[in-house]
C-alpha cells in the first residue's frame, strides 16, 4: 500500500470497506464484452470485417440443431471438470490438474475398452467407466498425498502431473496400445460399438455424457450447499484458522476434494474416449481440463453460472473450427479467446474488493512541503 | 538539549481505522526510549513512519532539529536510522557477511574480506561475537538478531529502532542484548525500544511513551514510576470499579474438579511461540479462574492446547475425568468444552460467511445435523436458523439479520455473538481469551454478566485477559502467566494488585512479600 503511494499516479486503487456483490456478477459480463472488443480488433488487424468474423466465431456454429448437439458434446466434459474444480477451489485447493486427471481417465478407461474389442453387450461400459473414474482419482491422489504429507504446493504438483499424464498417453498410443492394423498411426484400435456411450439419436453424436454432467452439477451443488462436508470445505477455503478452531480435519477434506475432482475429470476423460472420439488418440483432450478452470471463475462457482460458462467455452472450440473452415484463420484462435477471457476476468475481479479513486495524497504532500518551506 | 528525533502531531489513518492520532514523541541523543502499548495500539505503524516505510497523513518529523521528510528506508539509513524488525529479513542460504553486504551501498560491499574484518571488529566491540563466514541457517535466533543489529551498526548509526527484540530471545540472550544496548547508548546512539514487557522496560529504558488506541496516553520515566502505573496507561480504564459481581459462594475446594492440567510442558515448532514449562492447574465446577499476564507469555499456546488446535501427551490434560491431551477439538466439544478465541474474525468466526453459517461453525454436535442413514450429513437449516435467532436476541447482537456477514458486525457485537454461540452449547468448561478486548462498555458488561450467569449454573470458566480490573471483577481465583510459567493460584480476594504485578513479571516467590505486608499491617 505504501509502495503504491510512492508512485504518485493521479489514480489509485483503494480497498472497498466490503466486497461489492454487484461487481462480482458484473465482472464476467464485462470480461466477455472486453474479450469481444479485443477479438474484434484482432480480426480487424488480420484484415477481416470484425462483425462478420465474430458472427462466424460465436453465432454461426449454433445456427442448426446439429450445432447445438455438438455444443452439448463439448459442454459435458467441461461441466464435469468444472464441478470437480469448484469443490477444490471452494477449499482454496488450487488444483490445476483436471487436464491430467482427464487424460488419465481416458487412458485408464480406454485400456479397459481395448480389452473388450469383441464386446456385444453394453454392460462393458460399467468396467470401462469405473476404470476411467478410478484412474482420474489415482492421478489426483498423487497430488493429494504430496500435499498432505510433504506440503507440496498443489499448483506445481498438478501442473507437472498434467505433463506426465500427457506423456503416458503418448507412450501408450505409440507403443503398447497402438492399433496393430492402424498403419503405424499413433492411435489405438477403434472401440467396440457396445463400448461406446449410447447416443440420443443416430443422426447426432451427442451421448449420455451430457446427463452425467447435469447430474453431477446438481449433486455437487447439493453437496456444497446442504451438507456438513460441503460446509466444512467452504470454511476451510474461507478461513483455515476457523476450520482448525472448529476441529475440521483439514487433510481428510483435502483428500476428499481432490479425489472427487479426479473422479469427475476421469469420468469426463473416459466419456470422451468412449464417446465422440471412440478410440485413444494423442489429442484426446483439446484442453478441457484447463478451459474448465476458466469456466469455474467465469461462472462464479455457481451451478447456473458454470453451466453458462461451459457453453461459452464450448462455443470457443466450435468457433475456432468455424473460422478455420470459413475464413482460413488458424484454429488456435480458440486458445487466444480463452486466454483473453481469463485475463480480462482476473483484471475485472480486482474491482470486486478495490475501487479506483483519485490520488489525493499527491496534493496533500505537495501542500505539506509548501507549508514546511 | 535538542532532541535527536522529534515527532509532532503524527496522524495516519487507514480506511476504517485510525492507526496513529496526533502522536508526539521525543528521543534524546544517547537515550534508550521505550514505546509501549498493547497489540494494535499503533506502535508498529509509528515505527514504520519513522523508518520511512509508511507516509503519515499529517504531522511533522524533526531529525536533529530539522523538519525532514523521510522518503523511504534507504533515506532513513542515510540519515543514520537503523531498524531491526521483529521478523528478520535474512537469506538463510547465504553467509553472515553476504547477508550484510546485500544491504550496504555498493562501495562498502565490494570487498567481502574487508567487510568480514569490519563485521568482526564491530561485533566484538559490542560483545556480540559473530563469525562472518557462517551460514545464517546454522545460527540461533539470537545470533540472527545480532546479524541484523550489526548490519545497522556498520553504518554511522544515530538511532536504532528495535521492534520487540526480546520476544524471540532466551533470558541469557536478553541480558547480553541489554548490555550491548547500554554500551551503544553510552556512545551516544539513541535507541527506540518497542515492547510490551514491563520489566524489561523498567530495566533499561530512561524514557517511555505509552500508546493506546493509536493515541499517546502518557510519557514517563520508567525508573521513577511503578510497573503498575505504566500498566494503567497501557490498558487504560483508570476509572474506579463501578460494577460488582458476586463471587462464587462456599468452599471451592469441596467442589468436583472439571479441568485438571498436570505438569504440562510444551514447545511449539514456531520459533516465535512461547514454550510452556510444568504447568499445573485445576478448575472447579462453578468457578471463574482468571489468568493474568502480558501478551506473548504463553497464553496463546495454553489456549491452543486446551482447545485441541495443538495437542500434547494425553494424560497431561484431563477434562471431567477423561484424559484428552491429544483429542481433536471436535471430540473435546462433544464432552462439553467450549472456547472463545482471541481472534474474533479469522478464527472465532469466518469473516465472509453469514451469521447463520457462523452459528453452525462450532455447534454442529448440538443436533444441527441429520443422523439417519438416509439423509446423514445434511444440515438441519431450520434448527440452525432457530439457534442463530436465539443467539441474536438473547445476547442483543446488533446486526443486519441472519444473513449478515460476520465481518459486517462491530467488534463488540461479533464478540457477543461468539460468546452467545459458545454459551448456548451448555458447556461444562468454557475458555475465554480476552473476552472484552476492544469491546465497548455496554457489550463488555453484557458479556461479563453472561459469564457470571453461566458460572452460577455450574460451568467452570477460564478467562485469560490483559485487563486486570476485569479479572478482579469476575474471577473467583486468580493467577498469572509469565514466560510459560504459571504463578500460584489463589482466591482473588487474597491477592493484592502488587502481588499480581509481581507475578506478571515472573516473580512468583512472594512469601517474602506477603510477610512484609503482614508486618506492615501489624505495624499500623
Amino acid at each position: 500500500m505504501s509502495k503504491a503511494s510512492w508512485l504518485q499516479s493521479p489514480l489509485k486503487l483503494e480497498k472497498r470497506p466490503s466486497d461489492s456483490q454487484k461487481i462480482a456478477y458484473l465482472s464476467p459480463v464485462l470480461a466477455i464484452a472486453l474479450t469481444l472488443i479485443s477479438g474484434g480488433l484482432l480480426f480487424l488487424f488480420l484484415g477481416h470485417n470484425p462483425l462478420t468474423a465474430l458472427h462466424t466465431f460465436f453465432i454461426a456454429p449454433l445456427s442448426d440443431v446439429y450445432g447445438w448437439t455438438e455444443l452439448g458434446i463439448k459442454v459435458a466434459p467441461l461441466l464435469l471438470c468444472a464441478m470437480g474444480l469448484t469443490l477444490c477451489f471452494r477449499a482454496k485447493i488450487w488444483n490445476i490438474g483436471a487436464e491430467g486427471q482427464f487424460i488419465m481417465g481416458a487412458l485408464g478407461g480406454g485400456f479397459v475398452a481395448l480389452q473388450f474389442l469383441d464386446a456385444e453387450s453394453a454392460w462393458v461400459l460399467i468396467p470401462i467407466l469405473l476404470a476411467g473414474i478410478v484412474s482420474g482419482m489415482a492421478w489426483a491422489a498423487l497430488a493429494a498425498y504430496l500435499k498432505t504429507h510433504f506440503k507440496v504446493n498443489e499448483i506445481l504438483s498438478t501442473i507437472m502431473l498434467n505433463y506426465i499424464a500427457l506423456n503416458a498417453l503418448l507412450y501408450a498410443v505409440h507403443g503398447p496400445l497402438k492399433d496393430p492394423n492402424g498403419f503405424n498411426f499413433p492411435e489405438s484400435a477403434l472401440f467396440a460399438d457396445a463400448a461406446l456411450l449410447p447416443v440420443f439419436s443416430d443422426d447426432y453424436r451427442l451421448n449420455i455424457s451430457l446427463l452425467f454432467g447435469l447430474f453431477f452439477m446438481v449433486a455437487i451443488w447439493t453437496l456444497m450447499s446442504r451438507t456438513w462436508v460441503g460446509y466444512q470445505i467452504h470454511v476451510l477455503g474461507e478461513d483455515a484458522a476457523a476450520a482448525k478452531y472448529a476441529g475440521f480435519k483439514q487433510k481428510k477434506l483435502t483428500w476428499f476434494a481432490l479425489l472427487a475432482c479426479g473422479a469427475l475429470a476421469g469420468l469426463a476423460g473416459v466419456s470422451e474416449a468412449a464417446g465422440p472420439v471412440g478410440q485413444l488418440i494423442p489429442a484426446i483432450s483439446p484442453g478441457y481440463g484447463y478451459a474448465a478452470i476458466i469456466v469455474v471463475f467465469l461462472g462464479r462457482m455457481h451451478p447456473v453460472g458454470i453451466l453458462l460458462g461451459s457453453m461459452l467455452l464450448g462455443l470457443t472450440y466450435m468457433g475456432g473450427e468455424m473460422v478455420q473452415i470459413e475464413m482460413s484463420l488458424p484454429k488456435s484462435l480458440t486458445g487466444l479467446f480463452q486466454g483473453m477471457l481469463l485475463f480480462f476476468l482476473l483484471a475485472c475481479d480486482l474491482l470486486i474488493s478495490y475501487r479506483v479513486v483519485r490520488n489525493k495524497s499527491v496534493n496533500v504532500s505537495v501542500a505539506r512541503e509548501a507549508t514546511s518551506a | 538539549m535538542m532532541a535527536r528525533l522529534l515527532l509532532k502531531g503524527i496522524t495516519k489513518t487507514y480506511p476504517g481505522c485510525i492507526a496513529n492520532k496526533d502522536i508526539d514523541l521525543a528521543v534524546k541523543a544517547g537515550e534508550i526510549h521505550a514505546l509501549l502499548g498493547e497489540n494494535g495500539a499503533g506502535k508498529s505503524t509509528l515505527m514504520k513512519i519513522i523508518y520511512g516505510v509508511v507516509k503519515p497523513d499529517s504531522g511533522q518529523l524533526l531529525w536533529e532539529g530539522e523538519a525532514t521528510q523521510i522518503t523511504g528506508p534507504s533515506h532513513a539509513r542515510q540519515l543514520g536510522i537503523g531498524m531491526v524488525f521483529q521478523h528478520f529479513s535474512l537469506f538463510e542460504t547465504l553467509t553472515v557477511a553476504e547477508n550484510i553486504a546485500l544491504g550496504l551501498p555498493e562501495a562498502d560491499s565490494k570487498n567481502l574480506d574487508a567487510l568480514s574484518q569490519r563485521i568482526k571488529t564491530v561485533s566484538e566491540h559490542y560483545g556480540m561475537a559473530l563469525d562472518p563466514q557462517r551460514y545464517v541457517h546454522t545460527l540461533s535466533v539470537g545470533e540472527q538478531q545480532r546479524v541484523e543489529i550489526v548490519r545497522c551498526l556498520l553504518q554511522d548509526i544515530k538511532l536504532l529502532i528495535l521492534d520487540e527484540p526480546t520476544s524471540v530471545l532466551t533470558p541469557q540472550e536478553v541480558k547480553s542484548l541489554f548490555k550491548t544496548l547500554r554500551q551503544l547508548a553510552s556512545e551516544g546512539c539513541s535507541i527506540l525500544f518497542i515492547s510490551h514487557k514491563l520489566d524489561e522496560v523498567t530495566d533499561i529504558c530512561e524514557g517511555a511513551t505509552i500508546l493506546r488506541h493509536g493515541e499517546v496516553t502518557g510519557d514517563c520515566n520508567p525508573q521513577a514510576v511503578t510497573s503498575q502505573d505504566i500498566a494503567r496507561m497501557m490498558v487504560g480504564d483508570d476509572t474506579p470499579l463501578t460494577e460488582n459481581y458476586e463471587k462464587a459462594e462456599g468452599d471451592l475446594s469441596q467442589r468436583p474438579t472439571v479441568l485438571n492440567i498436570r505438569e504440562l510442558d510444551f514447545k511449539s515448532d514456531d520459533p516465535f511461540a512461547c514454550a510452556l514449562h510444568g504447568l499445573n492447574l485445576e478448575v472447579k465446577q462453578g468457578e471463574i479462574l482468571g489468568i493474568a499476564g502480558v501478551a506473548g507469555n504463553g497464553q496463546d499456546e495454553l489456549m491452543s492446547l486446551l482447545s485441541g488446535e495443538e495437542t500434547c501427551a494425553n494424560d497431561r490434560i484431563n477434562l471431567l475425568g477423561q484424559d484428552m491431551g491429544n483429542w481433536s477439538p471436535a471430540r473435546r466439544r462433544e464432552l462439553g468444552f467450549a472456547f472463545v478465541p482471541e481472534e474474533r474474525l479469522g478464527r472465532g468466526a469466518v469473516p465472509n460467511m453469514s451469521l447463520k453459517e457462523n452459528a453452525l461453525l462450532s455447534s454442529s454436535h448440538k443436533g444441527l445435523l441429520h443422523t439417519n442413514w438416509f439423509n446423514k450429513g445434511l444440515i438441519k437449516f431450520d434448527q440452525v436458523k432457530q439457534l442463530t435467532t436465539t443467539i441474536i436476541e438473547k445476547y442483543k447482537v446488533k446486526c443486519g439479520g441472519l444473513e449478515a456477514q460476520a465481518k459486517s458486525l462491530s467488534g463488540g457485537n461479533l464478540q457477543k455473538f461468539i460468546i452467545g454461540r459458545e454459551i448456548e452449547q451448555n458447556p461444562k468448561l468454557l475458555v475465554c481469551s480476552h473476552p472484552t478486548w476492544g469491546v465497548d462498555i455496554g457489550a463488555a458488561i453484557l458479556i461479563r454478566h453472561a459469564l457470571i450467569e453461566l458460572r452460577d449454573q455450574g460451568c467452570a470458566i477460564i478467562v485469560v485477559s490483559e485487563d486486570i480490573d476485569e479479572l478482579y471483577q469476575i474471577s473467583d481465583r486468580l493467577c498469572a502467566i509469565c514466560d510459560g510459567h504459571l504463578s500460584p493460584i489463589k482466591p482473588t480476594r487474597d491477592i493484592t494488585i502488587d502481588t499480581l504485578g509481581q507475578w506478571m513479571a515472573g516473580h512468583f516467590n512472594t512469601d517474602e512479600n506477603t510477610n512484609k505486608q503482614t508486618e506492615e499491617l501489624a505495624h499500623v
